[in-house]
């Protein structure tokens, strides 16, 4: 058995199925759920670059050079709303943050 | 099973227990240091699949920046393990669901689904994967590319503008107004008149 695109794409899938489970159990701490995301991006750019090899085609390389991009603003952003947040509330439980009363 | 299959096995199992090491760890700083991990090794695995640039993009950008950001919060913040820890396991049962479901139907959908592709062929020896990639950004891709840009130079602004902490009374030179500053506001001519000293008490006194 030689690996071939169905086993990249297998991987992918439980990596982001485990990033689904991560969300579900860190519900309370921002920060593994942002890193959930991450992982989750991650199993995203394997399918990408999966494609990209077995079809010979750079423009998948491309589009995980862009979700890097965006992804790398986006914890950015995300860590830096954390750190005020802490500022201001003294805590990062999700379940704190309820003064919206949604 | 030749050796690139070996290496794909093996670096696929390490991702996975890194995987799920970041989403069981209790200490966040250790869940970054296996997220760490598993960017290494996807990065091994992408290289694997000949995109080069982009495995050392990751671990440069990711290992580099991202997660050193990451772990400089966890560190910073001061957090409560135990408070946040309670009832992790709640939703287990929900969660291996979803989880377990999504799981089968890929495997299921794309198990023994190769849409047709095999293993391309080797590239010739003069290919470089950097080179193909930047012409492509520089080419075809130049707006995207640029619209990339902005959305960095958007974070860096919103990063800096969410944390900058604001401290009023603090005496600081304000450059602005020091050159905005004319001789009229600084400066009052006062025509004054000659006039003689006094002397007369001590006049007086003889």
């Amino acid at each position: 058995m030689s690996v071939g695109l169905n086993h990249y794409l297998v991987l992918g899938s439980v990596l982001f199925a485990i990033s689904v489970l991560g969300i579900f159990l860190n519900r309370k701490n921002i920060i593994v759920l942002l890193m959930a995301i991450e992982l989750m991006l991650l199993a995203v750019n394997m399918n990408f670059i999966a494609f990209s090899h077995y079809l010979q085609d750079t423009a998948g390389q491309i589009m995980v050079f862009f979700i890097l991009t965006v992804a790398a603003a986006e914890s950015a952003i995300g860590l830096a709303i954390l750190v005020v947040l802490f500022r201001a509330r003294r805590t990062i439980n999700v379940n704190d943050l309820d003064s919206l009363k949604g | 099973m030749n050796f690139a299959d070996v290496v794909f096995f093996l670096f696929a199992a390490i991702l996975l227990l890194a995987g799920l090491r970041v989403i069981t760890a209790r200490n966040p700083v250790h869940a970054a240091l296996w997220l760490v991990l598993a960017f290494f090794t996807a990065a091994g695995l992408w290289m694997l699949l000949e995109a080069e640039f982009l495995a050392i993009t990751l671990v440069l950008v990711y290992v580099g920046a991202v997660m050193v950001l990451f772990i400089f919060v966890v560190m910073m913040l001061d957090i409560n393990l135990e408070e946040l820890r309670q009832g992790f396991w709640d939703f287990l049962p929900l969660a291996a669901l979803v989880a377990g479901l999504m799981i089968v139907e890929m495997v299921m959908v794309l198990g023994k689904e190769t849409f047709g592709l095999v293993a391309p062929l080797a590239k010739p020896e003069n290919y470089s994967n950097t080179k193909e990639l930047g012409r492509l950004l520089y080419t075809d891709y130049v707006y995207p590319f640029e619209l990339a840009s902005v959305i960095l130079l958007v974070a860096i602004v919103a990063a800096i503008a969410l944390t900058l902490r604001r401290r009023p009374g603090l005496k600081a030179v304000d450059p602005a107004w020091q050159v905005k500053q004319s001789r009229e506001g600084r400066v009052r001519l006062v025509n004054l008149k000659p006039q003689k000293p006094e002397y007369k008490s001590e006049e007086e006194d003889e």
